[in-house]
């Protein structure tokens, strides 16, 4: 028997964008296997969430992360994508439509979701190179291109894409201004009180903001140069980014002979003039109304995909819609009339010290809308509140403090009804995401964000979709653990931080600061020696160590005692020491009556109470007698401590001091998170006790046991059995890889042992384990230590840095 | 001209303090730290901390403080006071700066050597 599968009808989408792509999911959960779809995207690639290019330019997101359809999607749905390719024509009479490239496909269905195109103002020189709008992908690769090679941007538009885009050049390193038109920056979105405390914000990071700024011209020769006023005002600018509002990207829909106005005009149904032609999201006109938000495009789409499919027979009805801005560090939401007219009343909360104003706008006892600044995690109460015209005469005295006036109390999700959106990035109610968590045994943030995408946008949302996962799960909820910042001049942590500084090429403490948002004007004690290390082990030989970001020890070159004294300790390879430089020491003691000597717990010898302006006369007698800086003061390679070993020892089965010498020999010098300290022992006895230090080797029969992660100190840790190896060269290459892992992988001031707690020794076994992985650590290790193996010493005595020891002046 | 009148002395210049680094004029008695910010304010204490004594002009510094080397008390360049939940005060000596030249505001005159 012959099965003929019934015919699909044939359905293209022209837009590979936010509405249409979510126009085309609907679709699919209604009448799965009944369209063979097509979809044409003029960008090439998946569909990827518009509204989170704000994130991606200011380095919080990566294009990976905000990609909401990757090409497998397409595929698993059996969608013919065509990426790359705009569609230039629609053939109506024969119901095709044909590609740039001269793809033609033919539709029983077609939708058109062509979007929206910033407009660019026509002043003089709007062609300039350099002159860009803030829509797509490739808007921001040109601006990360910019912020590489130049440092004067402006931003013409304070609403809400602009001020995003500005921030996020800020974060590069920019010297951002912004030119507005009205008086108050987002005053779409913003009354002008909060419009005020944004700006204030704003202002604090360095943004320089001109409001009332009517631009006149854009200068330049072969590219843009100045911005000109309408005041005469010129600014110098290397990129300027035209955010003055976006416009209906109609013209393939009037080529077509489309009726249009200011975009695409659809009935209720979102239906064209054409019946086989609909349209959805940016590119339409609903009513006289055009849209820029993304909260109604979803409900286009469902109404679209209810019409296509047949299901049901729904009506688009305009909602009311929520603002978030997404600018990191800045909480704000506003919906519905927040500027309120005669009929309305105000009902207000400021606490000018945290910076919050919560304004509520009243009409009848009802809630017609609304701003938060600077606490707007009940946003989602509010608004839901608004759009279903809520009763709220019972709770008018107290609904400015939230849904739950108890102190401590979570901000209220258990609160909420079904309905409530959650996550205004993607319109997911509470309702779905319980429903979600309950049927697919969801556990975790992530979980919820792969099956519902609720939280997977701007993240704003997080904590509410948390509480609801305590609120399914009960106990068995943890929460991910928060993030500790460095320092408090920032909200970065060291991970983030180590991560920010080799993805975006962070080369300067300055440009750290101010590409990651540093609120102070040049840190603190705690951040900058991290910085300055960080900055060391990410580029060696190209970063210029900043010796006002390292304590005074390594400043000095000594330990600062508590009389203000140095003490002063030499080298000496894997603990061993020959008469003539004794006494060398030995004069040195006695020609500048240094009070005390002391071996230390590392087979060295201390000289303390050197008085600083003798440092350098000490190391010019000490280097005389080929002795350098034994490092006892630095965040580095402390000591190789070693036992006698098989040279001398009767149960000795290896040359341990050989060893420790050669260990040495290799890692002096180098600066590593927290103080490093190795030892080598002999035999299984372990005499140097090798077992609590840092990378510890213990001689057997057989070879060598590479111990890690161990140390004295307040909490005692015995190392980690890291790798039994058998030649000299392995040690070497272990030791050295294990070194580099440890200073591109740690926190600042984090010890071996901590940062293995962290991050879990199997995790520093496997690494270590790939031989291409130890190889090509323990190459970045050596190439760094070309940088840093000259002595300290030397220099110094030789007059190098002189300030740091003789006074500015002297006062008899 | 009696023991209370400020002599204005001049000890070096700008420039031979890096920026965001002290260096010390030594007195009899206590040394003064003079202090240069990032944006060429000066400002000079008495190289004491007043927690245990810690040489100032060691430590790191950041915005208008600095933060003692020894136990990380900070302290306001343009007040001498201690920031909380820290309590004391240093002694602060009044400079200028004119023409690139640091000027120390001093009770007495005094001979200067550099």
């Amino acid at each position: 028997m012959n099965m003929i599968a019934p015919k699909r009808s044939r359905l293209v989408l022209v837009g590979n964008g936010m509405a249409g792509v979510r126009a085309v999911e609907e679709i699919l959960a209604r009448a799965p296997q009944t369209f063979q779809i097509t979809v044409f995207g003029a960008e090439p690639h998946g569909n990827y969430n518009r509204i989170m290019l704000s994130p991606v330019l200011a380095g919080e997101k990566t294009f990976e992360a905000i990609t909401t359809h990757p090409r497998s999607w397409y595929e698993e749905n059996e969608i013919e994508l065509i990426a790359g390719e705009p569609v230039v024509t629609i053939d109506r009479a024969a119901k095709t439509v044909t590609g740039a490239l001269g793809t033609t496909r033919p539709y029983d269905v077609l939708i058109l979701a062509t979007g929206s195109n910033p407009i660019i103002i026509p002043v003089p020189g709007h062609r300039l190179p350099g002159v860009i709008g803030f829509r797509d992908i490739a808007d921001v690769g040109t601006m990360l291109a910019v912020a590489k090679t130049h440092r004067k941007a402006i931003v013409i538009g304070g609403g809400l894409l602009g001020l995003e885009a500005a921030n996020g050049l800020l974060r590069n390193g920019m010297d951002v201004t912004v030119l507005h038109l009205m008086p108050t920056l987002m005053e779409r979105q913003l009354d002008p009180v909060s419009a005020g405390l944004l700006k204030a914000e704003l202002e604090g990071r360095g943004m320089r903001i001109l409001t009332e700024a009517n631009t006149a011209a854009i200068h330049g020769a072969d590219r843009v140069g100045a911005v000109e006023l309408k005041d005469g005002t010129r600014l110098d600018a290397d990129l300027v980014v035209m955010s003055a509002g976006i416009r209906p990207n109609i013209a393939l829909a009037k080529d077509a002979g489309l009726a249009c106005n200011r975009g695409i005009q659809v009935d209720d149904g979102m239906r064209t003039s054409d019946p086989a032609v609909f349209a959805v999201g940016e590119c339409i006109e609903h009513r006289g109304a055009v849209f820029g938000l993304v909260a109604p495009l979803w409900d286009m789409a469902k109404v679209l995909a209810d019409r296509i499919t047949g299901t049901a027979e729904t009506d688009y009805v305009p909602a009311i819609t929520g603002t978030r801005l997404k600018v990191t560090g800045v909480d704000m939401f506003s919906a519905g009339d927040f500027m309120g007219d005669d009929t309305t009343e105000d009902i207000v909360f400021r606490d000018a010290r945290r910076g919050v104003h919560k304004k509520l706008v009243v009409r009848d006892d009802k809630l017609v809308g609304c701003v938060l600044y600077g606490a707007a995690a009940d946003g989602s109460w509010y608004f839901d509140m608004i759009r279903n015209g809520t009763d709220v005469g019972a709770i008018r005295d107290t609904m400015v403090f939230g849904p739950s006036i108890a102190p401590g109390a979570p901000a209220g999700v258990e609160t909420l009804p079904d309905t409530a959106e959650i996550c205004g990035c993607n319109g997911v109610s509470k309702g779905t995401i319980l429903a979600a968590i309950d049927k697919h045994k969801l556990t975790t943030l992530d979980q919820v964000r792969g099956r519902t995408k609720a939280s997977s946008s701007c993240g704003s949302c997080t904590c509410q979709v948390e509480a609801l996962l305590g609120l399914a799960l009960g106990g068995d909820y943890k929460a991910a653990p928060k993030v500790k910042p460095v320092c408090k001049c920032t909200g970065v942590g060291h991970g983030e931080l180590r991560k920010a500084i080799v993805a975006r090429q962070l080369k300067t403490i300055p440009a750290v600061m101010q590409a990651m948002g540093w609120t102070t004007p040049d840190g603190c004690a705690s951040c900058r020696p991290a910085l300055n290390y960080y900055l060391l082990c990410a580029w060696p030989g190209e970063y210029v160590d900043a010796s006002a970001s390292r304590f005074v020890n390594e400043r000095m070159h000594a330990n600062i005692q508590k009389d203000g004294t140095y003490s002063v300790v030499p080298r000496m390879w894997g603990g061993t020491t020959t008469a003539a430089e004794l006494r060398a020491i030995a004069d040195v003691v006695d020609k500048f009556q240094i009070p005390s000597v002391k071996v230390t717990g590392g087979q060295r010898i201390d000289l303390l109470g050197v008085k600083k302006d003798d440092l350098p006369a000490v190391w010019k007698d000490l280097n005389a007698a080929g002795m350098v800086s034994g490092h006892a003061y630095g965040k580095a390679l402390r000591t190789v401590k070693t036992c006698v070993g098989s040279e001398w020892c009767r149960f000795g089965t290896q040359d341990s001091t050989g060893m420790g010498v050669a260990l040495e020999k290799m890692t002096w010098g180098s600066w590593t998170p927290h103080k490093t300290k190795m030892a080598v022992s002999g035999c299984p006895r372990n005499c140097a006790e090798a077992t609590i230090k840092d990378f510890g080797v213990v001689a057997t029969e057989a070879g060598w046991d590479l111990h890690v992660g161990g140390n004295g100190g307040i909490k005692v840790r015995v190392t980690d059995l890291l790798a039994k190896v058998t030649t000299g060269e392995e040690v070497l290459e272990y030791a050295g890889a294990f070194m580099q892992f440890y200073r591109e992988d740690a926190w600042y001031l984090e010890r071996t042992a901590p940062w293995i707690e962290r991050v879990g020794i199997e995790t520093v076994r496997e690494t270590l384990a790939d031989p291409a992985t130890r190889k090509a650590l323990h190459e970045r290790f050596l190439y760094s230590q070309r940088f840093s193996q000259d002595d300290p010493w030397t220099d110094r005595a030789q007059g190098a840095e002189a300030h740091e020891f003789k006074p500015l002046a002297e006062v008899s | 001209m009696d023991g209370r009148t400020t002599i204005w002395m001049d000890v070096g210049h700008i420039d031979d303090i890096p920026h965001l680094r002290s260096r010390v004029v030594s007195m009899p008695g206590c040394d003064i730290a003079v202090f240069r910010t990032a944006d060429d304010q000066v400002f000079a204490l008495y190289d004491r901390c007043p927690h245990k004594a810690g040489k100032l002009s060691q430590g790191i510094v950041h915005g208008t403080s600095v933060t003692c080397p020894l136990h990380n008390w900070v302290i306001g360049l343009a007040d001498g006071q201690a920031q909380e939940p820290d309590e004391g005060c240093v002694h602060r000596v009044p400079v200028r700066v004119r023409e690139g030249r640091i000027l120390l505001g001093v009770g007495q005159p005094s001979g200067v050597a550099a």
